[in-house]
């Protein structure tokens, strides 16, 4: 269960033109730090979400560059402000190359 | 919460005689000079001033595994007035660095909350590079407890 | 529950705890706990025989940036549990090919409420049955599936998905039904009996010395309305059973299995002295 990471997000649903929003993301994931050893005494490779990119209409909004020393199942809070009715695709990117994305649409008036 | 001296020296004493929890055997931490290093890096040879950037961080976090840090820069983030990146760095991490955000126009305004690893008391760094190549800091430090009950 | 003899350097060491723990003291904190704007009991009077005259929440005894955590289910990371609970709840096992959600349909209609009164008495089995074991015994009986193994992922999160339908809901046990006063009798002996080197009960920390630090931990109640619970230490759902064990090899005694005889007592037992406290489930906590 915990090998597909789940996103979430949480956004408004509606806003008006120009207004500055609060957008919420969590993705389930054990960002696994590379500095921790198994019982044996090995190394555990590091695994962890490298980027987060926060688009709207296309356009990049937000982007973060992550180090192992974001915790487990990686949480941002940042804000938008939205122009115009869109979509918000965000996107984040495993170490192993996997992306896992959610969009979410909202309504400006 | 406040740290009392009456309360520091319970948690001192109680350190002491209770090690239950295992610390992370032979770990390293990162060296004043990576830190100053990354910064350098990050500031392109200025010097960071201190002003328009905010960082806030809990002044003990209960468990370094997830610490709050958020930052807020002052700036318009419009035309010239606009927030690139900010870096966080922690300097008594193995690796110092933790995250660098980017932001544009449409981020409205240079705020942003994550959550941090910490692995043991030290200072966290927040660095603001503008879009006219300036460069902002603050520092704050965060004391992690390590509590008495492992389970 | 095995008792080791008390060794020199274990007096000495406790002697020195023992200090630090009745140093220094802190109240728990005047706030209200609201989960997406819903207010809980974090405070409710005890119940008769009880220790306390209130009992309090393990909420009130965090700093403030875990409190934070949980007032929004949102920012609570142990709600991704939840919801793969939610999954799983729909999701076809077993070779009678039923989901729980064949016979139970709506959890948020069937399951409303219901583990504010767990564990509750089984006739069947003659002994009380948690929400885990209730899950197993549904899964072997009517599913035809293999019950869960303890705290398999899966455990933890259909656990918690179905405590979250009682979010607010009074904790209350129905201790006439069976021999339920016999087991709650048994879990308050375990509860004040001193075990493991260290020579401690669930009562030296969670009831002599409530709201005192021990090392930077500030002891509760150590009530149970909140598990499983999301801890900041392991990043994941931490089961009750988990919990008990934890805090017995803390004293350093050998811990019974999960779901014992002897830790289903406890558990009766320390699920009554939070009667009245909101079901919080998936707390947040360090």
């Amino acid at each position: 269960m915990a090998a597909t990471p789940k996103p979430r997000v949480k956004i408004p649903k509606s806003a008006s033109a120009g207004e500055v929003i609060t957008l919420k993301t969590l993705i389930s994931h054990e960002m696994e730090s590379g500095q921790r050893k198994d019982k044996d005494g090995n190394t555990i490779p590091r695994k962890i979400i490298n980027k987060f990119t926060c688009e709207f209409n296309g356009q990049t909004v937000f982007a973060c560059d992550l180090d192992p020393a974001i915790s487990a199942n990686p949480y941002f809070e940042f804000s938008a402000k939205v122009p115009e009715s869109g979509t918000f695709k965000f996107t984040w990117v495993d170490d192993d190359g996997s992306e896992y994305t959610e969009e979410q649409s909202i309504e400006v008036s | 919460m406040t740290l009392t001296r009456r309360r520091v020296l319970a948690l001192t004493a109680g350190a002491a005689a209770l090690p239950v929890l295992q610390l992370l055997p032979g770990q390293a931490f990162a060296s004043p000079e990576d830190v100053e290093k990354q910064i350098s890096e990050f500031a392109g040879g200025k010097e960071p001033q201190t002003g328009k950037i905010s960082l806030n961080t809990p002044e003990i976090a209960e468990n370094g595994n997830t610490v709050p840090v958020s930052i807020e820069v002052d700036s318009a983030m419009t035309g010239d007035d606009m927030v690139e990146s900010v870096m966080i760095l922690a300097d008594g991490n193995p690796l110092p660095s933790v995250a660098t955000f980017h932001f544009t126009a449409l981020s409205g305004t240079a705020a942003a909350t994550t959550r941090m690893r910490l692995a043991k008391t030290q200072n966290v760094i927040a660095l603001a590079r503008m879009a006219d190549g300036s460069v902002y800091m603050d520092k704050k430090e965060v004391k992690v407890t390590i509590g008495g009950c492992g389970g | 529950m095995k008792r080791y003899s008390l060794m020199a350097g274990a007096a000495f060491c406790l002697a020195v705890t023992g200090m630090a723990i009745w140093t220094a003291a802190a109240d728990p904190v005047d706030e209200t706990l609201e989960i997406d704007g819903v207010p809980m009991t974090t405070r409710a009077p005890a119940p008769e025989g009880h220790p306390f005259d209130e009992v309090l929440s393990g909420w009130l005894f965090r700093e403030a940036e875990t409190r934070a955590t949980q007032e929004d289910t949102f920012e609570n990371p142990g709600m991704i549990a939840v919801e793969e609970g939610a999954e799983i709840w729909n999701t076809v096992e077993g070779s009678a090919g039923k989901s729980c959600a064949s016979c139970h349909d709506d959890a948020a209609v069937s399951m409303k409420d219901v583990g504010a009164h767990y564990p509750k008495w089984d006739a069947d089995s003659g002994k009380p049955l948690n929400v885990e074991l209730r899950i197993d015994k549904c899964r072997v009986e009517n599913m035809g599936a293999e019950a869960y193994k303890f705290d398999q992922p899966e455990q933890k999160a259909l656990t918690a998905f179905i405590k979250h339908q009682s979010l607010g809901t009074p904790v209350e046990l129905d201790l006439s039904e069976g021999d339920m006063q016999t087991w709650w009798d048994r879990g308050k002996e375990t509860y004040y009996t001193r075990t493991g080197q260290l020579n401690m009960a669930c009562a030296t920390c969670h009831e002599g010395a409530m709201g005192h630090y021990i090392r930077a931990d500030h002891l509760s109640q150590g009530q149970v309305n909140g598990f499983p619970t999301y801890r900041f230490n392991t990043g994941g759902l931490v089961s009750l059973h988990n919990r008990f064990r934890g805090c017995i090899r803390d004293t350093r005694a050998e811990f019974p299995a999960a779901f014992s005889d002897e830790l289903m007592a406890l558990e009766v037992y320390v699920t009554w002295r939070g009667t009245g406290l909101s079901v919080e489930t998936p707390a947040v906590r360090q």
